[in-house]
This record gives C-alpha cells, structure tokens and sequence, in this order.
C-alpha cells in the first residue's frame, strides 16, 4: 500500500524497518522534520531517540552507539555535516558502521536552507582528515530513497563502513506516495564479533582509529583501502536512459536527475537525442560505464546544483574521448528543465 | 615460606601492558584505583569505557576491558552513545583537564545536565601533558608554561576553570567530588570516592565524576616529591577537595 509521505519521514521510516533503533541528531533546517519523525516513533518500537547538543556530540554519540555493533543513525544538513566531519574520520579509522542522511542545502557557510548538491566534494572526497572513504548513496526519489536505506545498513556492516545518504533539500521537503519496504526483524540480527558489549566469557575487544607505531598505522591504512578496493568492484549502482542511441549525455544525480529525464521528452521534440547517466553510488563514482559511454557521444554533459563538483569525476571518466561541457546552478537555486535544454541546445549546435 | 595472605596484588580489570606514564605522574596510581574498584564490584565483564586524547590516550590499552579511544574532548558523548546502546552495562570515560575542561566542555557539561547515567574519572594536572606542558584552562594563576611562559594572567587567559564546582550546579550530575592521591590517606579516600561514583551509576542514579588532582613533574620540572608538595601548597587553594553535589541520599 502506498502512503503519501514527506522524503524526510519516509526515510526516517524506512530505517526503522531497516532494523534503526537508535537516533541522535540535532534540529536543522531542512531536515528537521526527520529528528522530529523518529523522537515519535521511537519510542512506540522500543528504540532510542537523542537529541544531543550539537552535531559535534551527535556524531560521536554514534561512534558509541555503533561500537556496540547495532543500527545506528543520524541525519543533518550541510552545515551540521561539516561539524560532523572530525567524528566521521574517527569512525571511519575505527571501522565503525552507521548510516548519515545528509539533506543537502545551500552553502558556503550558513548558506540558505533550499536544495543544493555542493557538498559533493565534501562527501565523496573526504570532508575530514586521513586516508579514508564513505559509501555515498544518491537517491532521486523519495521511494528510491526509502528503499536504499536498508542496503545503507546492509552495505554498512558489510563493509565496517559509514554510508551517507546524500540528498537535497528537494528530496527532504517533497511529498510523494511511497511503498514502505518490509520490516526487518531486529531479534534476528547477530551481534558483530568486534562489538564492545563487556568482556563476560572472551577477551577484551578494543576500537580505535589510533596506532603511535607508523608501521602499525600503516598496516591499519592498507587494510582500509583493501576494503574501499572491495567495495569499488562489487558495489557501484548507476541508472542509464536513453544512453543507446544519444547524441549527447547528461550526467546528473538526485533531484537533478528528475529534472533531467524531463528534459529529455522536451529535447525529443526538438529533435535532439538527451541519454541520462545517474549515477546512484557517488562513491564509489561509476568511472568505467561513463567511459565506454563517452566513446560514442561528442558531449557529456554535467548538470548540478553546485558550481562543478562531479563533473571533475566525469572529466576523470571521460578521458578527453568527449567535450565535458557543465551546467549548474547552485546557492539554494534549482535549475529548470527549460535552462537545462537551453543549454543543450547550446551545445549541439555549437 | 608459605604465603599465608595476600595483601595487595594487581588488579584483575587492568591488563598486563606497561603504563606508559612519566616517573612520579598520578595517572598510575588512579588507573590502579579504578581497577580495584572494578574488581571489587565485580563489573569487570560488563564495563566499557572510553580513554581520551592526552597522556592518559592509551588507557583502553591498560585496563583488561572493552574499549574505545574518542576524538579529543568528545568521550562524554562517546559514552552517551554507548550507554542508550547498552543501558545495563557500565560505561566510564578518563579524561585529562584539557580533554575535559578545554575542548571538551560542551559534551561534558550535556552529559551531566541530561544526568547521563555514566561515570567520569577527570584527572586534573593544570597543564597539557601529552603535548608539552602547554597552558590549560585549569593552569593556576602565575604557572609558568611553554604557553604562558610569563605566568598565566588573568587579564589575557581568565582563570583555573573549576569543572566540579560548575557541573555540581547541574541538576543531572548524582555525584561529584574533589580528590588528590599525595598521601596514602587520600589514595584511600580517592579509592572510596570512585568506589560510590560507580555505585551511582550501578544504581541508575545519573551523571558521576570524581575530579583527581594529579602531578606532572615533567612538565612541572620538579621532582616527584617536589611536585607533591606543589600541588597541596597551591592547587588546593584553588581547586578544594571534596564532595560537590551529592544526590545519593537514602539510596546510597
């Protein structure tokens, strides 16, 4: 049955029947409605809501919560996010898992609170110190969105990795009917055999980014990459439309994406083939498919609401095999399918 | 001979790792207390604790007990989030004076205004160990340090911030006292004060902490003994033993 849902609540649900039952975070604009949605819910499922007193202290809250081995979560928006980076890098080198919504708004500083993409540098190239990487997960609807969220986890503790929902204000804001996923049952879930849970019966289990020894911290880093290397081969997610038969390729992701399929029927009508490259993962980013699709187009083409953020990943897919031409528009402004052809347009009849 | 009784031997909860601890520095002897401690209340199979970022980094390597290092100033949260994970187990963090009382007083002065039922072991020494002997919030008055190498004035650094007195006025925190261990008196009543500061929490009775006074003749530049003889002749004045905020009345 479908149910007529905000993104925010539907993801907030959705990692509730995911098998969620713990949340910290810290109220912020626009995504409050999520904190708002599980300090309900929670405790009608026997689970856990916190609202700590800063992202500073959420972030490490979840460091805590997930050295117990359970679902763990939180959700911010941009400027939350940035606060969050320091704790980020910790979990990341103590291979902590836990799941980030991160409900993308206009920046730098405090920006405004409409939709963006421009935290995409900061997301899938590192916001925080180190040597280190984070599953990013793009969703362009609010049913896709719920229905990542128990892969999210999944892929999480699969990998002792952090996942990051990365969403925009659009995703977070809009009401759209959604299909909840199934429940997960919570009893079922083994404890991890790395869990700080008291040492009754075994030895004491320690987590910690933190070697003195740099040939220790050495061997600590390679075993990080070996598992980013891992997650590079087996999981990257992308959509293709049109892609067969395009002229040019648009490379767009989340609410961009949306606008972008309306493009190409608007397109189609003036004649001009528009494929759509979606890439769901943003890391790890689909370098290979992008590349053999860019052998057979003179343009891709990459649209954001950022000033040029994954066209760098783009251009580093393509190659030179075809012209990277960028469109965005950023600061809280949502591009038109209209501009968006306009500059298609542009580009094809160059 | 045959042993008839052991006195004293070391305690179970710490592990067989060597402290990495400067000669004459307190953190030994408070590590050692807590372990009793542990030992004695028989928790030792279901307590997690969290070490900080300073000398005392190393801690979750000394005790025989799971555990995490947190980001600096960040255990108190770090132990939030482990306490709503496990509500029944028993989480305490260690943290030096500039973990606690510098970078860290948000996530402490939360910690206890919400009466998060963890135990805080705060080790003061009014100066920044593990870095050098740099200036700390809790630095006297006049202290010379690599940072206030003219002696801390009040007019350009403010004065020794006094987190026991300021955290007792929150009405989450259950238990707070003031402690040194210069004298095996006061290594008895430190042991005690630990001893209750983990009662609370065994009870659910909301935030503990005991605050121990602590040495650094390293970076004092003063011998072990001298130091001692530092501390009771001038951090008492400043930073007074006792108990803060005592909440356990007819439960404890």
């Amino acid at each position: 049955m479908k149910m007529l849902m905000k993104g925010t609540e539907a993801i907030a649900e959705a990692a509730i029947r995911a098998g969620c039952r713990l949340y910290f975070g810290y109220p912020i604009t626009p995504q409050s409605e999520l904190p708002e949605y599980m300090a309900k819910r929670m405790p009608q499922i026997k689970g856990m809501f916190l609202q700590s007193e800063s992202e500073v202290a959420t972030v490490n809250m979840i460091y805590g919560a997930a050295c117990t081995g359970q679902r763990v979560m939180t959700s911010t928006s941009s400027p939350g996010f940035s606060l969050m980076q320091e704790g980020i890098s910790y979990m990341a080198g103590a291979e902590l898992p836990a799941v980030f919504i991160n409900v993308m708004r206009g920046g730098p500083g405090l920006g405004d609170i409409q939709p963006s993409q421009s935290d995409y540098f900061q997301a899938t190239k590192g916001g925080g110190h180190g040597d280190y990487r984070m599953i990013v997960i793009a969703p362009y609807t609010i049913q896709e969105a719920a229905d990542l969220m128990g892969e999210a986890f999944d892929l999480a503790f699969k990998y002792r990795m952090l996942v990051t929902i990365l969403a925009d204000g659009m995703i977070g804001q809009m009401m759209e009917p959604v299909e909840l996923p199934e429940w997960k049952n919570v009893d079922e879930f083994s404890t991890p055999d790395w869990a700080l849970t008291g040492t009754e019966g075994r030895v004491p289990r320690k987590i910690t980014s933190f070697d003195i020894n740099p040939y220790e911290l050495e061997k600590m880093n390679l075993r990080y990459q070996a598992t980013y290397q891992k997650v590079i081969e087996n999981e990257i997610r992308y959509e293709e439309i049109n892609t067969k038969d395009a002229e040019l390729i648009v490379v767009a992701y989340g609410t961009t994406a949306r606008i972008v399929k309306t493009v190409i029927d608007m397109a189609k009508k003036d004649g001009i083939k528009v494929g759509l490259f979606r890439p769901i993962t943003l890391w790890p980013f689909p370098y290979k498919r992008l590349s053999e699709l860019s052998s057979n187009v003179k343009n891709v083409l990459t649209v954001e609401m950022s000033y040029g953020q994954m066209v760098e990943d783009v251009k580093l897919a393509v190659e030179g095999k075809a012209d990277t031409p960028f469109f965005g528009r950023s600061a809280g402004v949502v591009p038109t399918p209209a501009e968006i052809l306009e500059a298609i347009k542009k580009i094809v009849r160059r | 001979m045959a042993i008839d009784k052991i006195v004293a031997q070391m305690p179970k909860a710490l592990s067989k790792k060597e402290f990495s601890y400067c000669p004459g520095c307190h953190h030994g002897i408070i590590h050692r207390l807590v372990a009793e401690v542990i030992d004695e209340l028989g928790i030792s199979g279901k307590t997690l604790m969290v070490a900080p970022v300073g000398c005392s980094v190393f801690a979750y390597e000394f005790f025989d007990l799971d555990g995490t290092v947190a980001a600096h100033g960040r255990a108190p949260a770090v132990a939030t989030g482990m306490k709503r994970a496990l509500p029944n187990k028993i989480v305490f963090t260690y943290q030096g004076d500039g973990d606690l009382a510098s970078i860290g007083t948000a996530e402490i002065v939360h910690a206890a205004n919400r009466g998060e039922n963890i135990t805080t072991i705060f080790v003061n020494n009014a100066v920044y160990g593990m870095t050098g002997g740099q200036m700390a919030p809790t630095t006297l008055l006049g202290q010379k340090t690599t940072t206030s190498p003219y002696g801390r004035n009040a007019k350009d650094n403010g004065y020794p911030i006094k987190m026991s007195e300021m955290l007792a006025t929150l009405e989450g925190s259950a238990y707070i006292e003031r402690t040194m261990v210069t004298t095996p008196q006061n290594v008895i009543k430190t042991k005690a004060a630990i001893k209750k500061a983990f009662e609370v929490q065994i009870r659910g009775l909301g935030f503990s902490m005991v605050e121990v006074l602590s040495t650094c003749p390293t970076n004092w530049g003063m011998t072990p003994v001298e130091s001692m003889k530092w501390l009771e002749d001038n951090m008492i004045k400043v930073f007074p033993l006792g108990i803060f905020v005592d909440r356990t009345k007819g439960v404890l």
